[in-house]
């Protein structure tokens, strides 16, 4: 068990090497002068070197020095703004991890039920129905649909507000970076109308994201049903006399829900797609809304920031699908697949 | 079968002919493939269809309501944008890009992806190691992230969000070919392709790809849908398609600032992508259904 946790361990070290690694390369892809890509600083200022950063002395003890720069959390400066890179994305990134885990938590109460009935009735009118459904949520682009629910129920119906993540008036102090358990924490305000005013605010940004990662989950669970209650141990289960009630709880779920952990670990690149796309439209603050805005003024130092955060995110909550995975399912072939 | 037949043989439908037999049974599937069809078309004739000239702003018609509106003309089926240009024009013009764009992507990540894939699938140790490591390290990057990267190094532009969406596309047709030719590589049949003293490049082209092709296709579709939304939203996010390149996406972006006062000109930008992924996944999963009833038999 713990050989497995130190390979994991291993891999994600090295995967978040190699991601500080593209982002100290991109800085020279980049348009412009590479130090100020690097540190967002002009090395002319005041003559000394940004950051301690000086290409002049070799690229490897570059890099050494902008790899400390990252590990001490002086990750540079936007050119736009001026402020830290770090703090910046220290208060965006929760934002989209917090819509991104909305959205996640919709997809499963709506998905694992809805894919379980229709895959234990295969070919019937429930499963066709399901299917059908979810063919269509698969097939809607997700900036199409938030603006449809935009168009909907902010502007014709008035019903929710058009954007950002709470009323601006709340002053809510960023403690967690999650809006409802810093409003749960915030003592200078009215928390229970606070808090509704938040979840108003996230509701049709959830949604729009939620819809494409239900209907994935659904197929996936209803053609994981499907194949599991057609294994040869479902049949013994069924000669043994056991109730259908029986034979889905203690023997079919359970195998029917392996397969979905690694599926939803090839789905957090997707949902992340989707929620910063998302974002953008509700001028929800997060790391996609600030990426797009980066790359519409040019901000190279805030791209390249916000990619290693971004990258880092992504690869943290991967591996810890892929741990979950590798404890609830071990007999999966040893190191067959291992994701990253 | 009115040939002659001197040997009396029982005919043998082809597996593809079989899976075609199957896919035919189910009237959704083939609606799909009838709307997939007619994108096709208009992809291929989309110029000789077109009214109007998708760019030609005309300021007496501004924001003309669809015809079937009571304040709509019949001149403009689906009436007309903010600068007067004909809607119906821009989506058969935006539809032509969008799909033929995304089908073009789908081949090449498929050419490229079966080409690692196979490699990574026939080899081991270390090669192999080092070639599934790196597509999965770029399988975590967000297809999004990928495209506002390759936009700042090579500005914005149709082709270079392409080159975006097929590094995102290639390593799923990677790993479903790993995978594939990992399971292959194991038969009887291979082992005695290989006995018989087959080099790999013979084993690939006639022992591997047959039996590969099928679970292509159905990649294929998948990539296809993704390829058409991933192509879009960059298209919409103004980081796609620019200017005079219509994509149904930027024409859809296009009129954001009228939403209020023009809504059909996001509403059917959007029904129009709808529609075609829709007939995308429809023909992927009658596919993948008609398959398994052809293994199942």
């Amino acid at each position: 068990m713990i050989r497995i946790f130190l390979r994991y361990l291993n891999l994600l070290v090295i995967t978040l090497l190699v991601v500080v690694v593209f982002s100290f390369a991109l800085a020279f892809m980049f348009p412009g002068d590479p130090v100020v890509n690097l540190t967002g600083l002009s090395s002319e200022s005041n003559g000394s070197l940004p950051l301690n950063i000086d290409l002049n002395s070799g690229m490897l003890s570059a890099f050494w020095q902008y790899f400390l720069n990252i590990l001490s959390g002086d990750w540079g400066y936007s050119l736009t703004t001026g402020s830290s890179l770090f703090s910046e994305i220290a208060l965006t990134l929760p934002a989209t991890i917090e819509l991104s885990l909305y959205a996640l938590i919709i997809a499963i109460v709506v998905g694992l039920p809805v894919g379980f009935i229709a895959g234990l009735k295969p070919q019937r009118s429930v499963d066709y129905t399901v299917l059908g459904t979810s063919a269509v949520m698969y097939s809607f682009p997700v900036f199409w649909v938030a603006m449809i629910f935009i168009l909907v129920f902010s502007l014709n119906l008035g019903w929710l507000p058009l954007s950002g993540r709470a009323n601006l008036l709340l002053n809510v102090q960023h403690v967690t970076g999650f809006i409802l358990i810093d409003i749960m924490l915030a003592d200078n305000l009215d928390r229970g109308q606070a808090f509704v005013d938040a979840l108003k605010h996230s509701v049709l940004p959830t949604l729009s994201v939620a819809l494409i990662t239900t209907a994935t989950i659904i197929r996936a669970v209803r053609r994981s049903t499907l194949e599991v209650m057609r294994k040869p141990y479902i049949i013994a289960a069924q000669s043994r006399g056991l109730s259908s009630r029986q034979i889905f709880f203690k023997h079919g779920m359970r195998n029917a829900l392996l397969p979905i952990l690694p599926i939803m670990a090839m789905q957090v690149t997707t949902l992340i797609t989707n929620v910063m796309i998302v974002e953008s439209l509700f001028s929800w603050p997060g790391i996609g809304n600030w990426l797009l805005q980066a790359i519409y003024q040019q901000d190279y130092p805030a791209i390249r920031a916000g990619m290693l955060a971004v990258a880092a995110a992504v690869i943290v909550l991967t591996i810890i699908i892929e741990v979950m995975n590798r404890l609830i399912d071990p007999s999966r072939e040893k190191f067959e697949r291992v994701t990253i | 079968m009115s040939q002659f037949n001197l040997y009396e043989d029982e005919y043998h439908p082809s597996p593809w002919q079989q899976t075609w037999r199957e896919f035919k049974r189910s009237p959704i599937a083939m609606a799909g493939i009838i709307v997939l069809a007619f994108f096709a078309l208009i992809a291929l004739l989309g110029p000789l269809i077109a009214p109007y000239d998708p760019n030609l702003q005309n300021t007496d018609t501004i924001m003309i309501p669809p015809s079937w509106d009571p304040s709509g003309t019949v001149r403009y089926l689906f009436g007309t944008d903010a600068l007067g240009r004909d809607l119906f024009s821009r989506l058969i013009y935006g539809s032509q890009v969008t799909f033929g764009t995304s089908i073009m992507l789908v081949l090449i990540a498929m050419l490229v992806g079966v080409a690692i894939g196979v490699l990574a699938g026939m080899s081991d140790g270390v090669r192999a190691s080092v070639i599934n490591h790196l597509l999965d390290a770029l399988m975590v990057i967000p297809t999004l992230l990928l495209a506002i990267i390759i936009v700042a190094i090579l500005g914005t532009g149709l082709v270079n969000s392409m080159w975006a969406i097929s590094l995102a596309l290639i390593p799923h047709f990677v790993h479903h070919t790993r995978n594939t030719v990992r399971e292959l590589m194991n038969k009887e049949y291979i082992l005695a392709a290989r006995l018989d003293g087959a080099s790999r490049a013979h084993i690939f082209v006639y022992s591997l790809l047959p039996n590969m092709i099928e679970m292509l296709v159905v990649q294929g579709t998948i990539a296809l849908s993704v390829a058409i939304l991933d192509i879009t939203a960059l298209g919409f996010l103004n980081l796609g398609a620019q200017g005079s390149t219509i994509e149904l996406g930027a024409v859809l972006a296009d009129s954001l600032n009228v939403v209020y006062l023009a809504p059909w000109n996001i509403a059917l930008p959007g029904l129009t992508i709808f529609v075609m992924v829709f007939a995308v996944n429809i023909v992927g999963d009658g596919l993948r259904a008609a398959l398994n009833r052809r293994l199942r038999h």
